[in-house]
Parts: structure tokens; sequence; C-alpha cells
């Protein structure tokens, strides 16, 4: 096959996936509603949905095999990785999202999340091949380096981390509010505790940390060989470094500080939102050597 | 130490501090510049401070949308300048944000290392008194229990367990990489800056272009600029030669983006060493010990004659031109002072010309498959005299009048009344970056370092297995319960695994 219909069944793959995670989505928004009982009590009855909840959980992961069989065509149509604007970018990162929450899902007790997860990763992608889509190209010469791979893959899997523990951190707010005006509602008696939560987010937080930190020293080297500095406060770099603050903030904050919670929840939201800015900020409106990676 | 635990320590100290006033006002504000509130306000506000520098636009990146920003914002500006907020990380007070948390880092790691390395050869301390409140409690009498002391210490070791006996009880400890980790984390820390400082204030960078078929010598006056940290000394120039035999630029014929570079050179490390041949690429720099060359633009110089209006030659020579867009239209300047009055030509130089309604003439691709050489004549005071510095690239038209027009194709001549000019050819050029960074490897090495630690911190963790034994109405009992402040899951799997060793029968283990 040639590049240009490698690069089409490539599109075709990202539409495939998008109904499938539209489907799931309804999915678990039906289960959702429907694992409350009607009547009086508004009691929570799993068992009633526990089919229609493996179903989606089924379609998460046969959409996430249709995602990763678009990065390998669309790769394959450009004949190298595919990370090099922010619409591959977008497509990657939204693989390792949902891969993240399908590998926590065998740990944890965590298919009520899958809501969220269908929802972000049909939005990502949604967005992707709509505003952010550009042709299957070669790479710039700056761009030719193995410091590409290196670089942007842990960029993307720490972005895909780092969603993964906004949303429970999110969740978490939301249910430390509602115990906080009295119990639960009913949909929600199937979360986990608050401290498990409060638990979760922190090991994701602390296990891509290192990541991201490899990410940014492996982004310094090849600034160096491509750029001739390893640090040059441009727009892109400035933001990881901020998101990079705001993360050791928040470690720093729990381990010594004591910080649980409430508290520390609302700063790896706030810390996530920078990592957010990075990528749909920067690389649009943003200035400075990085942003013809993008778009 | 729990976060509380230490919290209250800062407490009574700065506490007793502020009680003893005078004389021990300097080391009280030591003390709570070193403290992990501060540090920690420090860290959050080198965030914070470095948003403007990413937003607003920097001199040491972009010099010209700063002079853009203040055609457009001429209020605010000079005020914005005031305030260094075009020259963000070089500004005093994000200096001085970053040389407090040095500081506060310093003060507060170093103090630590002595209690960080008693903590990691500690002998683990004794149990609490109440077992029954920590995590996992379990208790046992004799009858399920298949193991005594021995065996119970032994197996602890097998699992890499630390332990301390004591009257009556055990504590045994694992885990206590993780404060290495944490240790050589922020001495990393340290470590970045003191590179980063180290190259900023023995550094250099400078730029130069070079035509192809021209030589770099490693001096001062060959660079067309050059900035020197605040302690380089210029004498202290390695004095390497580059000669730049070819360029090879290919583009996409359908997109017109550039596919590859790649620039042929020979060099030489010292003036009387041998010349060896190399190849220069993009992500491919050429290395002079701390110094490296970097391939870092490339354009147009076009080779003109100019002669007076008796036919005499006044210049003759390549003259470098700025790219313009990504397809190479190149804008520059020829100046000739030898004539009487002096000329200058303002130019544009088009590889590959085209025309449009629109734009009037352009590029339509990157290399030169058709070029034009556009001029504009002008007479009068150049303007070199006086002093000021001028850009090589523009002409200063104030004092001269325009006295001609053309397009030149190759070969061709104009001739405007007091003299002509011809477009002879043209050379590619290559803009070489040479950066001088006597620091960046211990920055390096401090990233590389501070991966290690962070490894370490974050995915060690520290747990004790507290084991009590008792008599209670003359029957052996053990208790078991354990404490982790990062990984209480992995506890508790260890714990029952102990649990499950402790109640398999004797013989059968
Ligand atoms: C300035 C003085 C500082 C002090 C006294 C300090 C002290 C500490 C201590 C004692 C811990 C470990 C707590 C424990 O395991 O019980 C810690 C953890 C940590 N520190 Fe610092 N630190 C300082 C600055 C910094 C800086 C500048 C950064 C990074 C930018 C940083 C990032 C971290 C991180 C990421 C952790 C890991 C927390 C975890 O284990 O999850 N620290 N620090």
């Amino acid at each position: 096959m040639d590049s240009k219909s490698l690069a089409y069944l490539s599109n075709n793959f990202i539409y495939s996936a998008l109904a499938v995670f539209a489907i799931a989505f309804l999915l678990h928004a039906v289960e959702t509603a429907w694992s409350v009982k009607s009547g009086e009590k508004r009691e929570l009855d799993r068992s009633r949905t526990e089919k229609l909840a493996r179903s989606a959980t089924g379609l998460i992961i046969l959409g996430n095999l249709i995602v990763a069989a678009a990065l390998i065509t669309r790769g394959a149509s450009a004949s190298r990785i595919p990370v090099a604007n922010m619409y591959e970018f977008s497509i990657t990162g939204a693989f390792i999202f949902t891969t993240a929450y399908l590998i926590a899902l065998k740990k944890y007790n965590l298919r009520w999340l899958g809501i969220l997860v269908a929802g972000l990763t049909l939005l990502t992608l949604g967005t992707a091949i709509t505003l952010l889509y550009v042709e299957s190209a070669p790479l710039v010469p700056a761009l030719k380096s193995p410091w590409l791979l290196i670089h942007v893959a842990t960029a993307i899997i720490s972005g895909g981390i780092f969603l993964l523990a906004n949303s429970l951190a999110a969740a978490f707010l939301v249910l430390e509010k509602m115990e906080r005006n009295g119990v639960r509602s009913s949909w929600a008696h199937r979360l986990p505790s608050l401290d498990a939560l409060d638990q979760l987010t922190y090991r994701l937080i602390a296990l891509v940390f290192p990541i991201w930190t490899f990410s940014i020293i492996a982004g310094a080297i090849w600034a160096e060989a491509a750029w001739g500095r390893y640090w040059g406060w441009d727009p892109k770099e400035t933001w990881a470094f901020i998101t990079w603050v705001a993360y050791a903030a928040y470690l720093h904050a729990r381990v010594t500080a004591g910080w649980k919670g409430r508290k520390a929840a609302w700063l790896c939201l706030i810390a996530g939102s920078t990592f957010l800015f990075n990528y749909v900020y920067v690389n649009i409106w943003g200035t400075g050597k990085h942003t013809y990676s993008g778009l | 130490m729990n976060g509380k635990q230490r919290e209250k320590i800062e407490k009574d100290r700065t506490k007793s501090l502020k009680e003893l006033g005078g004389f021990s006002l300097w080391r009280y504000l030591w003390r709570l510049l070193t403290s992990m509130r501060t540090a920690l306000i420090l860290l959050m506000l080198v965030g914070v401070a470095s948003i403007p520098g990413s937003i607003i636009p920097q001199r040491s990146q972009n010099p010209f949308e700063v002079s853009d920003f203040f055609d457009r914002n001429p209020a605010i500006s000079p005020w914005l300048d005031r305030f260094y907020f075009f020259d963000v990380f070089g500004s005093p007070w994000f200096s001085s944000i970053y040389v407090l948390l040095f500081i506060s880092l310093i003060g507060c790691v170093i103090p630590r290392l002595n209690e960080y390395l008693r903590a990691i050869f500690e002998k683990p301390s004794p149990p609490p008194q109440s077992l029954q409140l920590m995590k996992g409690f379990q208790s046992f009498d004799s009858d399920s229990i298949g193991a005594d002391k021995v065996l119970i210490l032994s197996w602890l070791k097998k699992k890499g367990f630390r332990t301390a006996e004591f009257d009556g009880s055990i504590t045994a400890e694992k885990g206590y990489l993780k404060e290495s980790g944490n240790l050589i984390f922020h001495f990393a820390m340290i470590f970045i800056l003191i590179g980063i400082a180290v190259s900023s204030i023995f550094g250099m960078r400078g730029d130069s272009i070079v035509n192809v078929g021209e030589r770099f010598q490693n001096t001062p006056t060959s660079y067309d600029s050059m900035i020197p940290g605040r302690f380089y000394s210029v004498e202290s120039l390695q004095p390497f030669q580059i000669k730049v035999d070819s360029f090879l630029a290919e583009y996409d014929p359908l997109t017109n983006q550039a596919l590859n570079y790649e620039l042929e050179v020979r060099v030489r490390e010292e003036l009387d060493s041998s010349e060896e041949e190399k190849v220069v690429r993009v992500n491919e720099p050429l290395t002079f010990g701390a110094t490296r060359v970097f391939l870092q633009a490339t354009g147009y110089s076009p080779q003109v004659t100019v002669r007076d209006g008796a036919g005499e030659v006044t210049f003759k020579g390549a003259v470098a031109f700025l790219p313009q867009d990504p397809n190479l239209t190149s804008a520059g300047a020829i100046k000739v002072p030898d004539m009487e009055p002096p000329i200058g030509f303002v130019g544009s130089f088009i590889p590959t010309a085209a025309r449009d309604e629109v734009r009037g003439a352009f590029s339509s691709y990157p290399e030169v498959l058709d070029p034009r050489l556009l001029l504009a004549v002008w007479q009068g005071d150049l303007g070199m005299d006086d002093g000021k510095p001028q850009s090589i690239y523009r002409l200063d038209i104030e004092n001269m009048e325009r006295i001609g027009l053309k397009a030149l194709r190759l070969g061709e001549s104009y001739d405007f009344k007091v003299g002509s000019i011809t477009f002879d050819g043209y050379l590619p050029w290559v803009n070489l970056q040479i950066i001088h960074d006597p620091g960046k490897k211990i920055a390096l090495f401090g990233g590389l370092f501070a991966l290690i630690g962070a490894l370490g911190m974050l995915f060690i963790h520290r747990r004790r297995i507290w084991i009590r034994f008792s008599e209670e109405n003359s029957v052996q009992l053990i208790d078991v319960a354990g404490f982790s402040s990062s990984n209480e899951e992995l506890l508790l799997r260890e714990l029952r695994e102990f649990q499950e060793f402790l109640t398999l029968k004797k013989g059968e283990s």
C-alpha cells in the first residue's frame, strides 16, 4: 500500500474508533442511570447493570485497539513514529489515556470512571480529526533524531497519565462536596471511598513525575543537539517547567506539609491545567521554536 | 518522621528563635528561609514568575517581536520594560527568587544530610504501645503459630527487612533507599542550578554567517554577533578553523518543506593541526571541547559587481541576504561607500521567481531554479561614518535619494547613469552558531541524578512490621501490625504474606 492510502486508512480507523467510543459512552451513561432503582428509596443495585457495564468496557478495549491500528497505519504512511504534530500527539495521547485506564481497571475497581474515560477519549479524538488534522508528511530536518521518539513519547505517556490522575482528583472533589452536604447521591455509592481516590491520585502522580522529569531532560538534550542550547525559556519549555514545578509542589505538599484530600486535589487540578494550557495554548497561539512541530 | 511532626518541630524552632531577638535576627531569617514552607512557596513562585516570560515576547528569543510589541502598545511597553518584562529570565526579580530557592535548598538539604545518614544506618526503633491501633493488626495464639522467634527473624531477613530485637518484641523495616533517593534528588537540584550558573557566567554564544567556499576562523572579528558571559574572556576562544566546502539542501517538491540539510566542512582544531573532513547536520553539531558549532539557518548571498561612471570596479563580491519566508525570498543591502557620491542598493533575492497580483514578485520554491535580483538604487549619505552601529542588512535611507529600480536576471547588468551593477551569481550561506557551554555537563549530570533520585524516592516505600510476643493465661500470643506512610497497599500485602508464613504449621515450611 502506498503512503496516501495508508494515511486514508488511518483516518477511517479514527472515525470508526469515534463511533465505538460514542457507543461505549452511551452504554456507560445508561448503565449509570439504570443502576439506581426507581421508587422511594432510590437504592443502588449494580447487579442489574453489570452486563451493560462489562460490554461498555469491552467497547473501550475495542476502540483502543482500533486507535492502535490508526496509529500504526499513520506511522507507516510517513515511515516514522506518529508523534510529529499536534494531531498525532492527540491521538497517541488518547491511546495512552485509555490504556492507562484499562491497566488500572485490572487492579482497581474503576469501572465507574468508564463514562468519563469514554467521554474524554471521544472529545480528544473528535477534536483531533476535525480541528487539528494535518496531512501525513515526512519530518523536517530538526525533528530527525532519536530524541523525538524518547522525548515526545514520554511526554505523551505523561499526558495520558496526568489526565487519568486529574479525572480522579475531579471525581474526588465532586464526591467530597456531596459528602460535605450530607450523603452521596445513589449513583455515587459504588464509587470508592474518598481516601482511596486520594491515595490513587497520589500514586499516579508519583508514577508520572519521574517520567515527566525524564521527558524534560530528554527534551533538553535534544534541544542542545538541534538548537545549541539545552534550555531557552521558549514558551513550551517554560510551561513544561511550570507543570513540573507544580507537580513537585503537589508531592511535596503531600509528603512534607501533610496536605491531603481537598487541598491536594485542587493542587493536582491546577498543575494539570498547566499541562493542558501548554498543550492547547502554546501549540496553537504561542510562538517559539516548538510551534513548528505543531499545527 | 511524618509531615505533622516535622511541621511542629519547625514551629517550635522558629518560635524559640523569635524569643531570642536582636543578634539572632539573622539566624531567625536564615531559619525562616530554609524552612520547608518557605521552600515550597519559593518553588511555586518560580513557576508563577516564569508565566509572563511565556506570554510577553522576550528579547533573548525574539528581539523583533519585542519591537513589534512596543509599536503596538506604546503606553505600557516602557513600564513593562522598566520592570524587566521583556527580559524576565534575566531580571533581578526572577534571579532573586531562584537564588533564594537555591540558598533555601542548600540550607535545608545539607543539614539534613546528617539526619538522613543517621536514618539510613540507624536501627529500627521499638514498636509503639498500642499495636492494635496500627495498620493490619492481627493477634495469633500459639496454637495457630508454626514459627518461633528465630524462624521469624530469618524469614524477615530473607525478605530484605532490617530487624531489631527488643524485650519481647521485634521491629522490621524496609525501604531505606527511599531516603537516599530523596537526598540524591535534592542534591541534584543544586547541581542543575550550579551548572546553569556556570554556563551563564563563563559561557558564550555567537553567530556567524559563512558563504559556501569561505573559511570561518574562530576569532572575535569573525562573529556577526556575540553574547559573552560576565567572566568569559575573548582570549580563550579556541583557535579552530572551519572551511565550508559544500552545502546540500533538499526540499520536498510538493510541500516545499525542507527534508535534509548537509554541510561538508574541513576542520582544523588548531592553527597548525591537520585538516579533517566532517559533515554537519541539524542534529549533529561539530564539537571542540566544551565549544560546539551548530548549523542553524541557511540563505543566499547574491554576487554582484559594481562599477562607477568610468567603468572602474568599486565593489565585487557576495553579500548575505536574510530570508523573509520559507521559500527563501531574501532581503538585504549592498553598500558602496567608495563611490562619489556613495551608492547603496536595497535588494531582494528571489531563488525561484513567480509573480501574482497581490504579492508582486515572490519566490515559489526555496531552491535556486530561476533567480532574480530586485534592486532599488539609492544615492547620498550612507550614514556609515557617524559611528552609530548599523545593520548590514538594511540601508539607512534618511539622507539618500532613490535614483533607479530594476529586476535583474542572472548575468544581466543595470546601468543607473552614475554607474552600473551586474548580477554575477549567488552563493548559499549557512549560519554557524558557536556555543561555549562549560556548565552543560554539570547540569546534565544533575538532571540524570535528579531522575535516579526521583525514581528512588517515589518508587521505594518505607514500611515497618511490628511483632510483639506476650503471654496471657499461659497462652503464647503474637501481635502483628505495620506502618507505611507512602504505600499501605504494599504493606498490607507483605503483612498478609508474613501472617501466612506465621500460621504455617511447623514442619510444613
Ligand atoms: C528547599 C528546601 C527543600 C527541602 C528541605 C526539601 C525536603 C524534602 C523532604 C524532607 C522530602 C521527603 C519527605 C519524606 O519522604 O518524608 C522531600 C520530598 C520531595 N521533594 Fe523536597 N525539599 C526541598 C526542595 C525541593 C525542591 C526545590 C524540589 C523540586 C523542584 C523538591 C521536590 C520534592 C519532591 C518531588 C519530593 C517527593 C515527595 C514524595 O516522596 O512523594 N523539593 N523534600
